[in-house]
C-alpha cells in the first residue's frame, strides 16, 4: 500500500489504454444515423457579408442541412459570452460587443463561422460548402494591438469605439510616481509577448445528438470544464435547461487552456442536432484548429523599475496593451488582468506597483487563457526587467533578487497588487537552484566557449503564480461569473470498491492516477480498488473543471473532505460492530479499531455492513457509503521558484542551443513526483518554445494567418529541447487539507524569461540590448549584425 | 480531397499510356507532397497514376564510377544503402535528413526532384554533383533539369527513371533547417568532382543554384577558409518570416565553409 500513495512514482493507471490506441476520444464515436457537420469559413480579416447562396449547396449530395448566420438570428441562438465582467478605471464594465456563432453580417478574422453544412459524410459536407457563395465585401483590418488604438485603425465593433475593450488599472499610481521621483536609478524595458497557437495533440471536436422522445440533449466535447460548457449553453446561448442537457467530455487529448472555452462549432452542433434530428459530429482538421482555437498571450507591454543606489526595488509602473482578438473569448477579459495585474509584485517586496492595461479588439482569432494565462506575461516583463536592471547597475543578478526578496518569515504577505501570499521560501529555491546550475562555475564556461568563437549566457527567472483558482467571493467581487470550488463524490460499492467522482477534467494531467494514490492513502485502498471518473455531467457532481493548476489543490481537497465524511460514518458503524463509543475508534491504514485495544474491523467490513444493514445502527446511521464534498479554497495557492537556462550561441548562424536547464519548484507537497515532474517537463518545453521558436503571425495588411501550419509554426521538437535538471524546494500551502499548490503551468510561466535573459546575458557583449520572443536564430544573427554596425559606426 | 481515377501501372510504358488518357492525369510517386495537397483540396487531379508498381523505377547500383538510383527509390533507402554509404556517403547523409522517418519511408527521389521544391534537399545533390537525370524519353543533365520554382524540364508525359551519380572525390552536404518544417532554409551541397568543383545551394532561391565564386575559390583551394568570405548577392534570394534574403546569403556563406571543412 505504502507503494502506491502519496509520495510515490505510481506508473499512469491510464498510460495502457493511451499507449494501445485503446483511449475513447470524442471522434472515435460513432453514432446511429450520424452525420457531419463542416464549418465553412471567412478567408477575410475583415469584410461585410453582402449576401449568402446556399441554394446549390441545400440541394448537393448527401446534404441534410446548411445554416447560416439568418438562421440562428431567426432561432434566437444567444451570443457566445465573456465570462469575466473587468470594470476599467472608471468602473465601467468592459465592452462586450456580440459574438454570434455564425456570422450575421460580418466576419472579422479569418476562420470566423460563415456557415454550417450538415452532410451524410464528412466529403459530401465539404463538396457542398463549395457550392456556397458568399458576396464579400472586405474592410480594412487591424491585426497589430499596438496599432489598434491609433486613430483611423479599422474598427472592428460599433459597441467598442477605438477597438477598446477597456482601459484597467491596478496599484497606487500616485505612490509609484513619489517612489519614481527618487529613484537612484531606472531601468527601463519594452517588450512583445508573442502570439503563441495551442496545439493540443487532439483538435477540437464535438458531436451532439438530440432524443426527441426525452427532449434531452448530448453534447460530447473536447472540454476541460464540461459543467462550465453546460452552465454557458444553458444558462447565456441556447436556452436548454441544464437538466436536459448533457454534456461529456471524454478522453481528452491535451487541453492547455484552449478547451476551457465555449466555441460557436459545439453550441452550432448541439443546436443543429434537434433542428435535423439526427446526431452531428465534428471533428477539426488541423488548419482549422490553428485559425480557430483560441490564442495565447500577444501583449506589448512598456514596464520601468525604480531602484535605490543599492538595488532594492522602490516602485514598478507597467503599459500594456493586450490583443483580445476579433471577440471575447469566454474568460478572456481576465487573462490580462486578474491573472497579470495581480502577479507583478513576483517574489519581491517591491512596494508601490501601478499597471494599466488597455485590451483591445483586433481581425485576429480570439486570445483567451493559454498555460499560464496572464502569470507567464507577469513574470516575463519582471524578470526581464529585473536582469535588466542588475546588468545596468552592475549587480549579480542573483544577489539583486536576494535583496528584494519576501522574507521566508512575512507570511502571509499583502502585495500592493490585491494578492496575500501564504507560504514561501523564495531564497530557498534560489539557493538551490544555483547550486544545480553550478552558477559559480559560469563564467569559466563561458570563457570556454568563447575559444570556440560562441557566445554563453546564463539567465535566471524566479516566477510566483497564484494558482488552484480559486476563492469564489474573492474572484466573484473581481467580475468572474461563476463560483471557483470543486466537487467531488466517493462511492463504494459494496464489494468494497471505491468509484471517485471528481468535477476535475484530465486530458492529460494523470488525475486517475493521482487521486487514487490519494484515495488509496486517505481510506487504506489498494490503488487498484479505485475508479477515478471525471467529465460526465450526467455522473459527476457539478463541478469546475480543470485549469489554473487548481485540480489537486482543489479537487483533490474535496476529495480529502468526501474521504473524511466517509471515515467520520464508518467511525460510526465500526463503534457498532465493535460494541464501543465512536469516540474511542480510531483508523488508520483501512482499519477501524478501538483505540488502545486489538479490537478491530477492515473498512472493507465496515462498507459491506453499510450495504447490508442487517446488524446496524439504523436509528443513528443511513445506510449506504457514498459521500460528497465541495471544497472552496480560503486562499489562492503560490507556486514558485526559480529557473535558470544558459545557453550557447552560434554567432555564424546565429542558433541558440540549450546548454543546461534547471528548475527548482516549489509545489508544495508532491503526490506523485513523477507525474509533477512531467507536468515541468512539459510547462517547460512550453516556455522554451516560446522564447526560442513559436510564434502566430499574421501578415499586417492581409489579416492571413501566415504561421496556419505545422510548415510554419514552430512546435518544440524533443530535439529543441535539452535534458531537465528539475529540483524541488518544499514549503506545504498552509490552507488545504493536502499542503499543495499546483504544478501544472509552472514551467511555460517561468521558462520564456529564464531563457531571454540568458540570451540577453550571451550576446550583451556583442553589444545586443534587446530581442523580442521568439528569438529565432534569424532574429539572433540580425541583432548581431544590427549591434555590429552600429558598433562599427560609433 | 477530390474524387479521382486511380492507376497502377505495372510499367512505365502503362504509366505514360494512362497519363495521356486522362483528362488531368498526374503521376504520385510517394505522395509527400502530392497527397497534403490533395487532402487540402488544392489540386484536382482526374487521374492518380501511382508508379509504386513500377518495378524499373526501382533499385540502387553501382556502373562504373557513377551510383545509379531509381526514381522510386525512398530516402530510406538511398540513406541506407550500403553501396551509396560507400561511394558517396555525403548524398547518404543527405537522404539521412530529409523530413522525418514517416517521409523518408515514403518520399522518393524522383518524386522529390520532379516537384521542384525550392527547399528540398536531392536538388543540390543533383546539380552539385553533377547528376544525370534519365527519363523514358532522354537524359537531362542537372544544369539544364531545375528550371524554377515548382518547375523542371519534364515533359508532358515524361517520367524520370533513374538518376546518375556521379562518384566525386570527395563531397558534403551542409543544411540550415527552417526550424519548423525542417526543410531546408540553405542547403549546400559541396563536391570535388572528377571534372571540377561544385557548389550547389538549394533553400536559399526559388531554385537549385549553384556558386561560382566558391566553385573557382575551392578549384584552387578545397578548404572552408577559401569560401569564408565569399559572399552571394542577396538578389533573387527567398525572405520570408523564417529569415530575411540576407540572413539566407550569409548561410549560403557559412554551410559553404563547414561543408567543404567536411568533405570526404
Amino acid at each position: 500500500m505504502s507503494e502506491q500513495g502519496i509520495g510515490k512514482r505510481v506508473v499512469r493507471k491510464e498510460d495502457q489504454r493511451f499507449l494501445t490506441g485503446k483511449g475513447h476520444y470524442t471522434d472515435d464515436l460513432q453514432r446511429i444515423r450520424q452525420t457531419h457537420a463542416y464549418f465553412l469559413r471567412s478567408p477575410h480579416a475583415h469584410a461585410k457579408i453582402a449576401r449568402i447562396d446556399t441554394k446549390a449547396a441545400q440541394s448537393a449530395p448527401g446534404v441534410v442541412a446548411v445554416f447560416t448566420g439568418a438562421d440562428t438570428a431567426a432561432a434566437k441562438v444567444g451570443s457566445l459570452i465573456c465570462g469575466w465582467v473587468v470594470k476599467d478605471k472608471h468602473g465601467e464594465p468592459h465592452k462586450a460587443p456580440p459574438h454570434p456563432a455564425l456570422a450575421v453580417d460580418t466576419v472579422r478574422h479569418v476562420g470566423d463561422t460563415v456557415a454550417m453544412v450538415i452532410a451524410e459524410t464528412e466529403a459530401q459536407a465539404k463538396d457542398a460548402a463549395e457550392k456556397i457563395v458568399v458576396d464579400y465585401q472586405e474592410l480594412p483590418a487591424v491585426i497589430n494591438p499596438a496599432k489598434a488604438l491609433d486613430k483611423g485603425a479599422a474598427q472592428l465593433h460599433a459597441e467598442a469605439p477605438g477597438n477598446l475593450c477597456y482601459d484597467w488599472e491596478l496599484g497606487d499610481r500616485a505612490a509609484v510616481d513619489a517612489a519614481f521621483a527618487k529613484a537612484a536609478h531606472v531601468t527601463k524595458i519594452d517588450l512583445v509577448n508573442n502570439r503563441l497557437i495551442p496545439n493540443a495533440m487532439e483538435p477540437r471536436a464535438a458531436a451532439a445528438e438530440y432524443d426527441a422522445g426525452s427532449g434531452q440533449y448530448t453534447l460530447w466535447t473536447t472540454s476541460q470544464n464540461p459543467h462550465v460548457t453546460r452552465l454557458v449553453l444553458s444558462a447565456f446561448v441556447l436556452g436548454i435547461p441544464e437538466h436536459k442537457l448533457r454534456v461529456i467530455a471524454p478522453d481528452v487529448g491535451g487541453g492547455f487552456g484552449s478547451k476551457i472555452f465555449i466555441y460557436a462549432e459545439e453550441t452550432l452542433l448541439t443546436w443543429a442536432s434537434a433542428k435535423v434530428n439526427r446526431p452531428i459530429k465534428w471533428t477539426a482538421e488541423r488548419n482549422e484548429s490553428f485559425v480557430s482555437d483560441a490564442h495565447g498571450r500577444d501583449h506589448v507591454t512598456h514596464a520601468e523599475l525604480a531602484m535605490d543606489k543599492d538595488g532594492k526595488f522602490l516602485a514598478l509602473k507597467v503599459d500594456t496593451i493586450a490583443n483580445m482578438g476579433a471577440y471575447l473569448s469566454t474568460f478572456a477579459t481576465a487573462v490580462p488582468t486578474y491573472l497579470y495585474g495581480t502577479l507583478l509584485a513576483g517574489q519581491y517586496t517591491t512596494p508601490a506597483i501601478h499597471v494599466n492595461v488597455r485590451s483591445v479588439f483586433t481581425n485576429t482569432a480570439p486570445v483567451d487563457a493559454y498555460r499560464g494565462a496572464g502569470r507567464p506575461e507577469a513574470t516575463f516583463v519582471l524578470e526581464r526587467i529585473v536582469e535588466q536592471a542588475a546588468r545596468e547597475m552592475k549587480i549579480d543578478k542573483a544577489e539583486l533578487r536576494r535583496r528584494n526578496f519576501i522574507a521566508t518569515d512575512a507570511y502571509p504577505y499583502q502585495t500592493p497588487v490585491a494578492l496575500a501570499y501564504d507560504s514561501g521560501n523564495y531564497a530557498g529555491a534560489l539557493k538551490k537552484a544555483l547550486e544545480m546550475a553550478d552558477y559559480d562555475g559560469f563564467e569559466k564556461r563561458r570563457a570556454d566557449s568563447k575559444a570556440k568563437g560562441k557566445l554563453r549566457g546564463i539567465g535566471l527567472s524566479a516566477y510566483i503564480e497564484a494558482c488552484g483558482l480559486a476563492p469564489s467571493a474573492v474572484v466573484g467581487s473581481l467580475g468572474a461569473g461563476v463560483g471557483q470550488w470543486e466537487s467531488a463524490q466517493v462511492r463504494f460499492n459494496p464489494t468494497g470498491n471505491v468509484q471517485v467522482y471528481t468535477g476535475s477534467h484530465s486530458h492529460g494531467q494523470g488525475h486517475e492516477t493521482t487521486f487514487a494514490q490519494l484515495v488509496s492513502t486517505q481510506l487504506g485502498v489498494p490503488l487498484d480498488q479505485v475508479e477515478v471518473i471525471h467529465g460526465d455531467t450526467a455522473s459527476v457532481p457539478f463541478g469546475m473543471g480543470t485549469y489554473g493548476s487548481r485540480s489537486l489543490a482543489v479537487g483533490g481537497s474535496a476529495i480529502v473532505k468526501a474521504c473524511d465524511k466517509i471515515i467520520a460514518k464508518g467511525k460510526k458503524i465500526a463503534a457498532h460492530m465493535l460494541e464501543a463509543s465512536a469516540a474511542d475508534i480510531e483508523f488508520k491504514n483501512g482499519v477501524f479499531s478501538i483505540a488502545g485495544t486489538d479490537k478491530q474491523v477492515p473498512l472493507g467490513g465496515v462498507v459491506f455492513s453499510a450495504y447490508v444493514p442487517h446488524n446496524y445502527p439504523l436509528n443513528e446511521v443511513e445506510p449506504g457509503m457514498d459521500e460528497n464534498a465541495f471544497y472552496d479554497p480560503a486562499n489562492f495557492t503560490y507556486p514558485a521558484g526559480v529557473h535558470i537556462c544558459e545557453i550557447e550561441i552560434d554567432p555564424d548562424t546565429g542558433v541558440s542551443t540549450i546548454a543546461k536547464f534547471t528548475a527548482v519548484d516549489d509545489f508544495g507537497n508532491l503526490v506523485n513526483p513523477m507525474i509533477v515532474e512531467g507536468q515541468v517537463h512539459g510547462g517547460i518545453g512550453q516556455g522554451i518554445g516560446q522564447a526560442l521558436l513559436e510564434h502566430g503571425v499574421y501578415d499586417e495588411k492581409s489579416g492571413q494567418l501566415l504561421t496556419g501550419s505545422y510548415m510554419d509554426y514552430t512546435m518544440p521538437r524533443a530535439d529543441d529541447l535539452p535534458s531537465f535538471d528539475v529540483g524541488y524546494q518544499v514549503t506545504p500551502c498552509p490552507h488545504n487539507p493536502l499542503g499543495v499548490k499546483g504544478c501544472g503551468e509552472a514551467g511555460a510561466i517561468a521558462a520564456p524569461a529564464a531563457v531571454m535573459n540568458a540570451i540577453h546575458d550571451a550576446l550583451a557583449p556583442v553589444g545586443v540590448k534587446s530581442i523580442d520572443m521568439p528569438a529565432t536564430s534569424s532574429r539572433v544573427w540580425q541583432a548581431i549584425q544590427r549591434a555590429n554596425t552600429k558598433m562599427a559606426a560609433e | 480531397m477530390y474524387d479521382f481515377q486511380y492507376h497502377r501501372p505495372k510499367s512505365v510504358a502503362d504509366a505514360v499510356a494512362a497519363l495521356k488518357k486522362a483528362a488531368d492525369g498526374k503521376l504520385i510517386a510517394g505522395g509527400q507532397t502530392l497527397l497534403p495537397t490533395l487532402k487540402m483540396r488544392l489540386a484536382q487531379p482526374t487521374d492518380l497514376v501511382d508508379l509504386s508498381g513500377v518495378p524499373e523505377l526501382r533499385g540502387i547500383k553501382v556502373e562504373g564510377n557513377a551510383v545509379v538510383i531509381g526514381a522510386m527509390a525512398k530516402h530510406a533507402e538511398v540513406s541506407a544503402s550500403a553501396e551509396v554509404q560507400k561511394a558517396i556517403p555525403a548524398l547518404a547523409m543527405l537522404a539521412s535528413e530529409i523530413g522525418d522517418a514517416q517521409v523518408r519511408n515514403m518520399g522518393t527521389l524522383g518524386g522529390s526532384i520532379a516537384n521542384s521544391d525550392p527547399a528540398a534537399d536531392y536538388p543540390a545533390a543533383i546539380v552539385g554533383l553533377n547528376a544525370t537525370i534519365k527519363t523514358n524519353e532522354r537524359t537531362i543533365a542537372a544544369d539544364d533539369f531545375f528550371k524554377g520554382i515548382f518547375t523542371t524540364a519534364l515533359k508532358e508525359g515524361e517520367v524520370i527513371i533513374s538518376v546518375s551519380f556521379p562518384v566525386p572525390e570527395k563531397a558534403a552536404y551542409m543544411k540550415f533547417d527552417n526550424p519548423a518544417s525542417r526543410f531546408a532554409m540553405v542547403g549546400v551541397f559541396v563536391a570535388k568532382l572528377a571534372g571540377g568543383v561544385r557548389v550547389a545551394v538549394t533553400g536559399a532561391g526559388p531554385s537549385v543554384f549553384r556558386v561560382k565564386a566558391m566553385e573557382e575559390a575551392l578549384a584552387k583551394d578545397f578548404s572552408g577558409k577559401a569560401v569564408e568570405n565569399i559572399k552571394v548577392p542577396t538578389t533573387g534570394l527567398n525572405s520570408d518570416i523564417h529569415g530575411s534574403a540576407e540572413y539566407r546569403a550569409h548561410l549560403v556563406t557559412v554551410m559553404a565553409k563547414r561543408a567543404a571543412d567536411a568533405a570526404k
